[in-house]
C-alpha cells in the first residue's frame, strides 16, 4: 500500500536555480564534535566495563572509581554522542527540507559551543564527585541552567527557520525534531528544579517517591524523546535518501508519531515497579509501556517496509546495511522494553544486567547503527569527495554487529542468572544462594564477554574516524562524483 | 514538495492524510502547540496526584529528618555514585525480605532528596544496611572493602578516612534542605557543628573499642553516620507494630 508520497523529500534533486544557500559550516562542525565524543564516550565505557571484571581498574583514585565515571559515561554517550548526532542531522537535513538557511548564523555558533562547553564541563565536573545524583540529570545546576539557555537558543533557531521556510507543508522528520525540541525542554526544567547549597550542590524540590516519579518521568523520556524521536527523524530523512525510496507509508508515519508523543510520557514508573511508589501509578506505567509497542513498531514497520525494491541492494551498500540493523535492535528493543515493564517480568529483570543489556541493544543497536549509517552517507555529501577508504564501512559494520550482539547476550546471561540466584529458595523455604558475593563471582565471565563486545564496537568507531579523516583530509579526489557517492553507490 | 493524491488507493486514507496535511503540517505554530499538549498530558495525569495525600505516597512521623552528620554523610554517598551500583528498595518478595529484611515503606523515603533507590545491584541492596556491622567494620570495608568482604569488586575508598569534613558547608546544605522544606528544628542550622562532633565523637567511640584511632571530622565518619541510619527507623517502627513477615 504505497499511500502516499505527501511530504517526502524528493530523492535526487534536479539544480534548482533558487537552491538556497545552506549552511554546511554548522554540519561540519557537528559532525566533528559527534565523532570526537562518540570516541571519548565509548572508550569511558570500555574503561568502566574493565572496572567490573577487574576492580584495580579503578586506580584507586577518588576521580577514576566506577561511581564517577559511570555518569561521565552516560551522560557522554546520551548527550555529548547522539546529542551531537541529533544536531547534525537536524541542521542538514532541516535545511534542506524547508528549502531555507537555518534562521540564525549566530545561534547556531552559539547553540554548538554552548553544547560542546556544557560537555567539557560534565567532563570535568563528573569525575570530581560533583552530581546531583538523579540518573542521566546528574549535572550540577549551574550546568543545568546553560543547558536550559543553550537549549532555548537552539529553539528559536530551530523554530525561526521553520518560521522562514519555503515550504508549506512540514515534511515529518521535521514533526519528530519538533517534539524533540519541545519535549527536552520541559522534561529538563521540571526534573532539575532544585535549591542551591552552594554552587557545587543543590536539593531537589521533590522529595522521595515524588522525586523518584519525577525523574523517571524524565529519565524514561530521555531514551524516548532523546534517542528515539530526533532518531525517528533522521531515519525519515536519511533512509529514504540512502535507499532512493519514498517512505512506505505516510499514513502510518502520522499515526505512530501522534501515538508515539502521546504515550511515552506516560510509562517513567516501569521503572519503579514493585516500590511504594502508589499502585496506581506503577500500573499506569506499565499499561502504557506495553501500548508503545504499536507505535514504536509502527516505526520500525515503516522504515524497514521503505526498502521494498531496494533489498538487494541492501547486500552491497553498508550505509543501508547499518540502517537496517539500526532500525532492526530498534523494533527489538521496543520489544524488550514493554515485555521487562510486565510486573512480574520486571520482578526477575530488575535491578539486573538484563537491563544492561536491554538499555545498549537500543543504544548501541538503534543510536550507534543509524548514526554510523547517516555519517557515512553524509560524509562524502558535505565534503563532495568519496570514502578514503571504500571498504572501512563494512568493515566497521560486521565488527560493530558481532560486538553488540557478544554484548547483549553476555548481559542477558548474566542478567537472568543473577536475577534467578538472588530470589531462589530452597526446600526449607531458605535463600539458595544466601551470599551475595558469590553470586557477583559467577558474573565475571560475562563481564569479561561483555568487555570484549564492547571493545569491537569501540574499535570499530576507531576505524570509521580514522577512514573519516583520511577522506576529509586526504589529498583531493581527481574524479569527484558526490551525486555517486550519495546513492551510495561508490562503495 | 511533490504532490501526492494519485497514489492514494483508499479514499479514507486521503481524506485521513489531507486533514493531517491541512490541519498540521501547513501551520507549523498550531501544530507545536498540539504536540505540546499531547505530551503534557502522561505528566500532568501522574504529577497531580502524587502532591496530594490521598493518591500520593504517605507520610509518617516516625521517620526523622537526616541529622547534620548523616546530611553529611549522604552527601558523600552522592558524591562518590554509590547508587550506580547499590539499590535502597527492598521490594516486597519473599526472596528480597529474606536477604535485606522488610520491604521498603513509602514514608521511608519522604526526607531523600534526591531520592537514592537506584537501578542497578553490583554491589547489594543498602535499604536495611542500618546496625547490620559496627562501625569498625564499615571503616575497614571503605578502607579496602577485600579485607571485610573477599572477592568483592568494590573500589577502595581510602580517601574517606583522610579528608576533612567542612561544617561551614554542611550548614549551606542542612539550610537549602530546610528552604526546601525539611522540619528541622529552627535553630539547628546555627548548631551544625556541634551537632556533627557530638553525633561524631560516638562513632569514634564505638571505633576505638575497635582499636581504631580516628578523629569526629573525617568523612568517613560522616559516611557510617548515614549508613549506620539506612532503614533503621523503618525497621523498629514495623517491629513496634507486629508488622514483620
Amino acid at each position: 500500500m504505497g499511500l502516499s508520497t505527501a511530504s517526502e523529500p524528493t530523492p535526487a534533486r534536479p539544480a534548482d536555480p533558487h537552491q538556497p544557500n545552506y549552511d554546511d559550516t554548522i554540519v561540519k562542525m557537528f559532525f566533528t564534535a559527534t565523532v570526537v565524543w562518540a570516541l571519548v564516550g565509548m572508550l569511558v565505557g570500555v574503561i568502566i566495563a574493565l572496572q567490573l571484571a577487574w576492580w584495580p581498574a579503578n586506580l584507586g583514585l577518588p576521580w577514576t572509581t566506577f561511581g564517577r565515571l559511570r555518569p561521565l559515561h552516560t551522560n557522554a554517550v546520551i548527550f555529548a554522542f547522539a546529542g551531537n548526532v541529533c544536531f547534525l542531522g537536524i541542521y542538514h537535513s532541516m535545511q534542506r527540507l524547508l528549502k531555507t538557511r537555518m534562521f540564525n548564523d549566530t545561534l547556531s555558533r552559539i547553540h554548538f559551543w554552548g553544547w560542546q562547553g556544557i560537555i567539557v564541563a560534565a567532563a570535568i565536573t563528573l569525575p570530581l564527585g560533583m552530581t546531583q545524583a538523579k540518573e542521566y540529570a546528574e549535572l550540577i545546576w549551574p550546568i543545568d541552567v546553560v543547558i536550559a539557555v543553550v537549549w532555548v537558543i537552539f529553539a528559536i533557531n530551530f523554530f525561526g527557520t521553520i518560521a522562514k521556510r519555503r515550504v508549506k507543508h512540514l515534511y515529518v522528520a521535521i514533526w519528530f525534531y519538533m517534539s524533540f525540541v519541545i519535549t527536552i525542554a520541559m522534561l529538563h526544567i521540571v526534573n532539575s528544579l532544585a535549591i542551591p547549597a552552594g554552587l557545587f550542590r543543590s536539593y531537589p524540590i521533590y522529595a522521595g517517591l515524588t522525586d523518584a516519579l519525577v525523574q523517571w518521568w524524565y529519565g524514561h523520556n530521555a531514551v524516548g524523546f532523546f534517542l528515539t524521536t530526533p532518531f525517528l527523524g533522521l531515519m525519515y530523512y536519511y533512509l529514504p535518501k540512502a535507499a532512493d525510496r519514498p517512505v512506505f507509508s505516510y499514513r502510518l508515519s502520522i499515526i505512530h508519531f501522534w501515538a508515539l508523543v502521546f504515550i511515552y510520557i506516560w510509562t517513567g514508573p516501569h521503572h519503579l515497579l514493585y516500590s511504594a511508589l502508589p499502585d496506581w501509578a506503577q500500573t499506569v506505567g506499565m499499561v502504557f509501556s506495553i501500548i508503545l509497542i504499536a507505535p514504536s513498531w509502527g516505526g520500525m514497520l515503516n522504515g524497514l517496509l521503505t526498502l521494498r525494491g531496494a533489498w538487494d541492494r541492501v547486500r552491497t551498500d553498508p550505509v543501508l546495511k547499518f540502517m537496517v540493523v539500526a532500525v532492526s535492535f530498534y523494533g527489538m528493543s521496543t520489544f524488550e522494553g514493554p515485555m521487562m515493564s510486565i510486573r512480574a517480568v520486571n520482578g526477575l529483570a530488575h535491578y539486573t544486567n538484563w537491563v544492561i543489556g536491554h538499555v545498549h541493544s537500543g543504544a548501541l543497536g538503534w543510536v550507534g547503527m543509524i548514526s554510523f549509517a547517516i555519517i557515512y552517507w553524509l560524509v562524502p555529501e558535505i565534503w563532495k569527495r568519496p570514502l578514503a577508504n571504500p571498504k572501512g564501512p563494512t568493515q566497521h559494520f560486521w565488527l560493530a554487529t558481532i560486538g553488540i550482539v557478544i554484548y547483549t547476550v553476555a548481559m542477558w546471561a548474566a542478567g537472568l542468572m543473577e536475577g534467578v540466584q538472588w530470589r531462589q529458595v530452597n526446600d526449607n523455604g531458605l535463600l539458595a544462594h544466601p551470599i551475595f558475593l558469590d553470586i557477583v563471582h559467577r558474573l565475571q565471565p560475562f563481564y569479561w564477554l561483555r568487555l570484549v563486545g564492547g571493545s569491537m564496537y569501540l574499535i570499530g568507531a576507531i576505524m570509521m574516524a580514522i577512514n573519516l579523516w583520511r577522506t576529509i583530509h586526504g589529498p583531493a579526489p581527481q574524479l569527484e562524483t558526490a551525486s555517486t557517492a550519495a546513492a551510495g553507490g561508490a562503495y | 514538495m511533490s504532490t501526492n493524491d494519485q497514489h492514494t488507493p483508499h479514499e479514507s486514507a486521503k481524506t485521513y492524510g489531507q486533514l493531517h496535511r491541512r490541519l498540521f503540517e501547513g501551520r507549523a505554530a498550531f501544530f507545536t502547540v498540539a504536540m505540546t499538549i499531547a505530551v503534557l498530558i502522561g505528566g500532568i495525569v501522574e504529577f497531580v496526584p502524587m502532591f496530594t495525600v490521598s493518591y500520593g505516597p504517605e507520610r509518617a512521623e516516625w521517620i526523622t529528618p537526616y541529622t547534620p552528620l548523616e546530611v553529611a554523610g549522604r552527601d558523600i554517598y552522592i558524591r562518590e555514585g554509590c547508587y550506580t551500583c547499590h539499590s535502597q528498595m527492598v521490594r516486597p518478595m519473599r526472596s528480597e525480605v529474606l536477604r535485606y529484611g522488610e520491604w521498603t515503606r513509602a514514608p521511608e523515603y519522604m526526607y531523600d532528596r534526591p531520592f537514592q533507590l537506584g537501578s542497578r545491584r553490583i554491589g547489594p541492596d543498602l535499604q536495611r544496611l542500618g546496625g547490620k556491622y559496627p562501625d569498625a567494620w564499615h571503616f575497614e570495608h571503605m578502607r579496602d572493602p577485600r579485607a571485610t568482604s573477599p572477592g568483592s569488586v568494590m573500589p577502595a575508598y581510602s580517601w574517606l578516612h583522610e579528608r576533612a569534613l567542612d561544617p561551614a558547608d554542611v550548614t549551606r546544605s542542612v539550610r537549602a534542605l530546610q528552604r526546601v522544606g525539611t522540619p528541622y528544628e529552627g535553630n539547628l542550622a546555627t548548631m551544625v557543628p556541634q551537632e556533627m562532633e557530638r553525633q561524631g565523637r560516638q562513632i569514634v567511640a564505638n571505633l576505638g573499642q575497635a582499636s581504631i584511632q580516628t578523629t569526629w571530622d573525617r568523612e568517613i565518619i560522616a559516611l557510617i553516620a548515614y549508613l549506620q541510619r539506612l532503614g533503621v527507623e523503618g525497621r523498629e517502627h514495623l517491629a513496634a507494630q507486629g508488622n514483620g513477615q
